[in-house]
């Protein structure tokens, strides 16, 4: 029933096109800076030879937005940016302390392509954390953390990473997948 | 200086102050996965606040959606840079295993 990687059927692939093509050509306007037809026109015309000249895997898309779990994840993203980017910059100064790190293997509940690259880009962008090595088939992330120093302080950045995978879900995931998630979170 | 300058000066110095501490961390971190969270981290908060500051200090519509694209382009491409230097460098071993408090990458590897 919940298959984790449908295939993307005629119809959302066309969709995924016209989304892509709008978008690259909103693109192309921003990067000109002021909007006339040419450039719409220009935009469009890059964008179509970009999706024939170089075509990638088609990404499943199998849910819906929902503004206030996305306000939510933006919200605690910026708030871990900021505290994470500041502890960085205090390891980095500090005298006389050789950060020790770990690398954890953190097995993803929802193991969608969409799901693991958001996952992996929010991990990446907060300062602690760096993806070494991505499981896709079965849904891994092995990460890099910083200034980790025995197995509870390991134990407990896993739990943050199983947590934000919980918001970016509950942001953009589909029903099936947010209810993956419900029933797996007392779970492994 | 009106109150929307005094705040970009502000975005604009904490900005600058990120980026070098971006760049004291390269120097001082151990190993080449340490220095990667340097390299790309407070770099990040640090771009942005500057980026945040221009667009105060410019406010035209044109100067604006360029910083705005600079911003989305480079939140999308340093984790990926990261992430390829990274696995670069614990692929070839240029890495302080000493300092892992886990490796639970080779353990899989042990595995197989």
């Amino acid at each position: 029933m919940n298959d984790p990687r449908p295939e993307a059927d005629a119809r959302t692939r066309r969709t995924n096109h016209v989304v892509a093509l709008l978008g690259m050509a909103l693109v192309w306007i921003l990067l000109w800076g002021t909007f006339s037809w040419a450039n719409l026109l220009g935009g469009l015309a890059v964008a179509a030879f970009i999706l024939v000249a170089l075509p990638l895997p088609p990404v499943v898309f199998g849910g819906r937005l929902r503004p206030v779990a996305l306000a939510r994840f933006v919200a605690i993203f910026v708030r871990d940016l900021v505290v994470a980017s500041v502890q960085v910059t205090w390891l980095a100064v500090r005298v006389g302390h050789t950060p020790h790190s770990a690398i954890l293997a953190v097995r993803l509940r929802v193991d969608t392509d969409l799901n693991l690259t958001l996952t992996a880009e929010a991990l990446s962008l907060v300062p602690g954390s760096l993806i070494v090595e991505v499981d896709r088939a079965a849904g891994v992330l092995y990460i890099h953390v910083l200034d980790i120093h025995d197995r509870a302080e390991a134990e407990r950045f896993r739990l943050d990473v199983l947590a934000l995978e919980a918001r970016i879900v509950a942001a953009v995931g589909s029903p099936a997948e947010v209810a993956r998630i419900r029933t797996e979170r007392s779970g492994p | 200086m009106s109150a929307i300058d005094a705040a970009a000066s502000v975005f604009l110095i904490a900005g600058a102050t990120f980026s070098l501490a971006a760049g004291i961390a390269l120097t001082r971190f151990p190993d080449v996965l340490s220095r990667m969270h340097a390299a790309t981290k407070p770099q990040v908060l640090g771009m942005l606040l500057v980026l945040l500051g221009c667009a105060l200090r410019f406010r035209s519509t044109v100067d604006i959606t360029t910083l705005v694209l600079i911003g989305i382009f480079q939140l999308t491409t340093a984790p990926v840079a990261a992430h390829m230097v990274g696995r670069a460098a614990y692929r070839s071993g240029v890495y302080r295993a000493d300092l892992l408090v886990a490796d639970e990458l080779a353990d899989r590897r042990a595995d197989r």
